[in-house]
Parts: C-alpha cells; sequence; structure tokens
C-alpha cells in the first residue's frame, strides 16, 4: 500500500492541482466595471502596437452584410482602425458586451430597462440600418400577389385560420382563387430579430397574440413547423406547398421569393420595397427625440410598411480607454453620415435624416 | 540517487524505483495513468459546469422540469418533456431502421461476400461515416423530405393511417424524417464495426457448426452471430450515442415544433437541435439555464442508456459462454 501510494503520490499532487487551479478559473467573477480579466489578458499578450488599434464587436446577424462592409470601408479611410466583428446573433453580442469581452455590440432587439438594468454599466442605443420583413408563401396555381390584413397574419400564425380559402383571407383577395387546402405555417426555430419584428407586429394589432405569445426574438409558437435562419424558413416553404413563412426583406429580394402585401394602419396593401420601410421610419423621428427605442411597426403613414425595425449598436456610456472611444465616437460619426450611403445597394434602408440627427446629439454622450 | 546514509530497506526501495525509472515502466505507466485519469477529468468538469451554470431554473422548475411541456421564453416556463421524447423518439426510430440494415450487410459482407468485393463495399461505406452531418440535413431537405412527403408518408398513411402513429397532416418534416436521416448516418458506424467483429470469429467455430450439419444460414446465425454479440452490441449503442447527439442534421428536417405527439408524421424536437437553434440569441439567465439544463438532461439520458447496454451485455455474457 505505502509503495503504491509513493508511485501515485506526485500524480495525485498534479491531478489535485489542475482541479485547484481549473475551479478557481472557472470560479464566476464578482461583477466588476473594470475590463474583465480575460480581456486583461488578452491586451498584456498581444504585442503593443501605438498605431494600429484593434477594436471587438458582435451581435446581430441581420446587419452583417452592412456592418461589415462599413468596418471595411471605415479601415480604408483609417488605416490604423481594425474593427472587428462577429455576427453570433444578438444574445450572443449582449452577452459579450455584459462580459466586457467586446468594445461594442449589436441587437435587432433594442434593449428595454429589464435587461439593461442587469449590465453594470450604462449602455446607448445607436439605431443604424432599417429592416423589413415579409410573409412569403408558396401556394400551388397561385402566382398572383395575395394581400394579407393584420387579422389574417394574426389569425394564421395563432392557428385560428386555417385554410388557404378562409373568408378573412379572401375578402382581401378578390378575384384570386384561393385553394381549400390547409396552412402549413413556418417560422424561425432559432431566436433572431426578424422573430422579434415580425412578433411585435402582431403583439399590435391582435390583443390575443399579446397576451398569448407576446414577442421576443424567441417565442412559444402555437401552431407551424421551424426552419433555422432565413434560409430554413426560405427551404421549408419552397419545399412544402400552401405553406407560408416570413422573410427578411434583403434575403427575399435577393432570392427572389414571392412576397405578399400587408395592409399598413391607413389601410392600404403595401409592398415591402426600401422606400416603403423609409416612409415607416419617417413618423418615428418625432417619438425618438427622448427614447430611440421606439418600436415602428404599424407606423402611421399612407405609404409606410407596417413590418419594419431598426435595428441597433449598444455603445458603452463611458469607454476608458481615450483613443477607442475616439475611434467609436468618429465611427458613429461616420456611420451617420457618409455610411449611409452604402445601405442601398445591400438592401438595407438608410436611417431618415431627422433620425440621424437626434443620433448625432447622443454622440457626445459617451465619454 | 544516495543510498548511504539511508535504512537498507528505503535503499533497496529507492533502487528499484529509480531502476524501474530508467526502465521506461515507470514513466509509461504514469504517463499513460495521467491521460486516462484527464479524460476522466474532462467528463468530470463537464458534468460539473452543466449542473452548476443550470442552478437558475434548478431551483426556479425543479423536478417538474421534467414533466412539463412548455417552452415559453416570453413568459420565463420552461420544461424538457417534449424535447426528451422527441430525442429518444427518433434515436429508437432511427436504431429499428439502422440495426437490421447494419447487421445484415455485416453479415453479408463478413460471411457472404467476396473478400475483395467485401473490403471495397466496406470502404464506400466508411466514407459514408466521415461526411459530416450538415450535410446530411442538406440531403434529408432536398431528398429526403420530399420523398416521405410525396411518396412515403402517404402510403403509410393510406395503409397503416388506422394506428395513432401515421395520422395527421402530412408535412414531409416530422419524427420519421428525422430518424430515416438519423438511420443513414448511423449505418456505418453498426456496419463497420459488426464486420470486424464479425470477421474475428474464430474459424473453428463455423467449422464446427457445418461439421455437425447446419446449414450455412444456421451456422452464422446460431453460431457466429451470438458469439459477436457483445460487439454488435457495443457497435449499436456507439451509433445510439451518435444518434442521441446529433444536432444539426436533425434540426432541418425535424420540423422543430416542441410538442409531443402520437404520429411520427408530426413534427417535434430533440435536445441537441433545441440548444443549437436557441443558445447564441438566448437572453435572460433563466432561459440560457434552462437551456444549459437541457443539457444535463441529455447527458443523463445519455448514461442511463448506455448503463443499460452495459447491464445488457453483462446479462447476455454471464458465465463466459456463447448464450443462445
Amino acid at each position: 500500500m505505502n509503495k503504491h501510494l509513493k508511485m501515485y503520490a506526485p500524480f495525485l499532487l498534479l491531478v489535485g492541482f489542475a482541479v485547484v487551479a481549473l475551479v478557481s478559473v472557472t470560479r464566476p467573477s464578482s461583477p466588476a466595471p473594470a475590463p474583465s480579466p480575460t480581456r486583461a489578458l488578452i491586451m498584456a499578450l498581444a504585442p503593443p502596437s501605438p498605431t494600429n488599434v484593434l477594436l471587438n464587436a458582435a451581435g446581430a446577424t441581420f446587419p452583417y452584410p452592412i456592418y461589415s462592409q462599413w468596418f471595411d470601408v471605415y479601415h480604408q479611410l483609417h488605416p490604423d482602425v481594425e474593427i472587428n466583428y462577429q455576427s453570433i446573433g444578438s444574445g450572443g453580442g449582449i452577452q459579450q458586451l455584459k462580459a466586457g469581452t467586446v468594445d461594442f455590440g449589436a441587437s435587432d432587439m433594442p434593449l428595454n430597462d429589464k435587461l439593461l438594468a442587469t449590465f453594470s454599466f450604462k449602455i446607448i442605443q445607436f439605431p443604424t440600418v432599417l429592416g423589413a420583413v415579409m410573409p412569403t408563401y408558396n401556394i400551388p396555381g397561385v402566382t398572383a400577389t395575395l394581400n394579407f390584413t393584420p387579422q389574417s397574419l394574426a389569425g394564421i400564425y395563432l392557428g385560428q385560420i386555417t385554410k388557404w380559402n378562409d373568408p378573412a383571407i379572401a375578402k382581401a383577395n378578390p378575384g384570386v382563387s384561393l385553394p381549400g387546402n390547409n396552412i402549413v405555417v413556418v417560422h424561425r426555430s432559432d431566436g433572431s430579430g426578424t422573430t422579434f419584428v415580425w412578433t411585435d407586429y402582431l403583439s399590435k394589432v391582435s390583443p390575443q397574440w399579446k397576451s398569448r405569445v407576446g414577442s421576443n426574438t424567441s417565442v412559444n409558437w402555437p401552431v407551424g413547423l421551424g426552419g433555422k435562419g432565413n434560409e430554413g424558413v426560405t427551404g421549408i416553404v419552397k419545399e412544402t406547398p400552401y405553406s407560408i413563412g416570413y422573410v427578411e426583406l434583403v434575403y427575399a429580394l435577393q432570392t427572389h421569393l414571392p412576397y405578399g402585401t400587408v395592409q399598413n394602419s391607413s389601410g392600404h396593401f403595401i409592398k415591402a420595397s426600401l422606400a416603403t420601410v423609409t416612409a415607416a421610419a419617417a413618423g418615428a423621428a418625432a417619438k425618438m427625440q427622448n427614447d430611440v427605442r421606439v418600436s415602428i411597426t404599424n407606423a402611421p403613414g399612407a405609404n409606410a410598411y407596417p413590418i419594419c425595425s431598426f435595428t441597433y449598436l449598444l455603445i458603452p456610456a463611458h469607454i476608458a480607454d481615450g483613443t477607442k472611444r475616439q475611434i467609436i465616437k468618429g465611427f458613429l460619426h461616420w456611420m451617420l453620415t457618409d455610411g449611409q450611403k452604402y445601405t442601398e445597394p445591400l438592401a438595407y434602408a438608410s436611417l431618415p435624416d431627422a433620425v440621424a440627427a437626434i443620433e448625432m446629439g447622443h454622440i457626445s454622450e459617451v465619454n | 540517487m544516495a543510498a548511504g546514509s539511508r535504512p537498507p530497506q528505503a535503499a533497496a526501495n529507492a533502487k528499484s524505483f529509480a531502476a524501474r525509472l530508467r526502465n521506461g515502466d515507470e514513466i509509461a505507466h504514469l504517463i499513460t495513468l495521467i491521460f486516462a485519469a484527464l479524460v476522466c477529468l474532462i467528463v468530470g468538469l463537464l458534468v460539473f459546469q452543466l449542473y452548476r451554470n443550470s442552478s437558475v431554473s434548478r431551483h426556479q422548475f425543479g423536478w417538474t422540469f421534467f414533466v412539463s411541456r412548455a417552452w415559453d421564453p416570453v413568459f420565463g416556463d420552461f420544461g424538457a418533456l417534449p424535447f426528451i421524447y422527441g430525442t429518444v423518439v427518433t434515436s429508437v426510430l432511427s436504431l429499428m431502421i439502422a440495426v437490421p440494415l447494419g447487421v445484415g450487410g455485416a453479415i453479408f459482407l463478413a460471411e457472404f461476400a467476396p473478400p475483395r468485393l467485401s473490403d471495397m463495399l466496406t470502404f464506400v461505406v466508411e466514407l459514408l461515416a466521415a461526411v459530416p452531418s450538415v450535410i446530411f440535413g442538406l440531403l434529408g431537405i432536398f431528398v429526403v423530405v420530399p420523398v416521405m412527403r410525396t411518396t412515403v408518408d402517404p402510403f403509410l398513411q393510406k395503409f397503416l393511417g388506422y394506428t395513432p402513429l401515421f395520422t395527421g397532416p402530412i408535412y414531409g418534416v416530422g419524427f420519421l424524417t428525422a430518424g430515416v436521416v438519423l438511420a443513414i448516418m448511423i449505418v456505418p458506424y453498426i456496419l463497420s464495426v459488426s464486420r470486424e467483429v464479425l470477421l474475428a470469429v474464430p474459424a473453428d467455430q463455423r467449422e464446427a457448426a457445418l461439421g455437425l450439419g447446419a446449414t450455412r444460414w444456421e451456422a452464422i446465425w446460431q453460431v457466429v452471430v451470438p458469439y459477436a454479440k457483445t460487439g454488435i452490441l457495443g457497435s449499436i449503442f456507439l451509433a445510439l450515442a451518435r444518434a442521441l447527439g446529433e444536432t444539426m442534421a436533425v434540426t432541418m428536417v425535424i420540423g422543430n415544433d416542441p410538442k409531443i405527439s402520437a404520429s411520427l408524421l408530426a413534427p417535434g424536437y430533440t435536445i441537441a437541435a433545441v440548444i443549437a437553434n436557441e443558445f447564441t440569441e438566448a437572453t435572460g439567465k433563466l432561459y440560457l439555464q434552462s437551456l444549459i439544463e437541457l443539457g444535463l438532461v441529455l447527458f443523463i439520458i445519455t448514461v442511463i442508456l448506455n448503463g443499460l447496454a452495459r447491464l445488457l451485455i453483462l446479462a447476455t455474457t454471464k458465465g463466459g459462454t456463447i448464450q443462445t
């Protein structure tokens, strides 16, 4: 027994040390306003480079194409600045911002007060571009563009309207012969800003939806199949006859999906396009004076598309590093002025001038 | 090492330790022991982290988490039952399809096929095991789902629709499709391992059976396969482990609807699929920790099933002789 103990003693010591080290490293650190130990370690290990500054950001996948172009163009304009953006999802961006591993985050969903309270530091939210969500469908034999009323969309997604030739849908589409087949509902299986916009709209137009399901990046869908990502929803809709799903404007335009019109609060059936989305945001400026977290779904305006929203950059109000603070403020300024030129070619709607002006005023709050 | 000032016995021990060290035995023993223990340590740490990071949801829901059907991120109510059901159903279904195919194929390749054909076909089957699972998912969406929706599901519903297993609307995606895709993925594991094990059965076993008057098939089914039973069972449980944890292929073909239904044609959800879908965007501690608790549940299911496997192997090979 003694012999075995002597033989295993060094090994046991090694294992014991490994356990202690690993447990102490993985123990959750107490909430601290300073940069996390992980980041401090990374900064310490990185070679000192007075001319090149690297900023890290993470968050929403929806605006990733425009963000990646912006950061690339900004790097060409300021070669000593490099911004690295990882599109891991809005939730991931929020988590990483909270943990201090990124300099700023991005989220499709504006952070409400409850979520902001979980942060140990103040966040300022900057809307960057606009996105729209539209209903896409696959009905064999129907090539016309269908009109959808808010009640029909809510009814379909609540599972109450089950057939395509239901009066609620047929009434808005006179002259289109709709089949009597069951509607196959398709929604997102992953959490997403697209879902947030869609459910936010349904919550506004249907009190039953609001009380039963609510709005979030991920909800408890009453009916329907789940597809992963916009491409998952499209795949299922394309392959399944008599199905309906919802996708981002950018996505639908680029993949040439048939999509329907939605009736806005003025009663007109509007097809989503860059112009109608910008129209929806135009009236929002007045409400954004005090709080930029304005929901623009079901916005007033004769030509406004009812299902759209801003996507936000989440900037810490206090940035200790002076160089980084200047860079972020400079980027925000550029983004609100020259940056908006790059949105249209990528099928994102740019911010209305009034909204950009309001945000300019907020840049000074970053100190 | 100075042996002079030490008591004789310690000197003798020290010398033998040093001698063994020089021989390399001790070092080899220690190093391989460390490697093995590191693996155990990793597993232990994994479970520890899953347990610790699900503390909020465990305290909130307790044991009702295992029986609750809710999954509502908006109102903060989470339950594991639909996911447990989906995971178990798709895995069992895939085994039901894959085991006859895999074991039957292995028997053919080991016993009936000419050696060159056997080697070639085994190579092709093992290629199937090397295909990434997301490719199977794409294969599922673009090939399997349409076939299921247009041909197989209506056929099953027409002839077996009186059973509760094949009722309801036909989407193409669902438990059955997921089971089929999983079966395609796990057949190579069963087939290649079973073939190896069957080939390793000593020739005298076959010869003895044939010598006693058995036909070729009787010799294989009643003598060779039971001899190789442990290995075949092992391959089946390896395949089951893969099926339980399979994520991407399943999430693309199962419909992602957290509901329990008796019908195999209905959409469902598995633990691995929901974690993959919702983890990156989950905000809020309860939501995140519920997903982590689901991971812990999957781990527990795997442990239970592996434990059952061990018991089954113990029971059928007790006494050391072939059980018929």
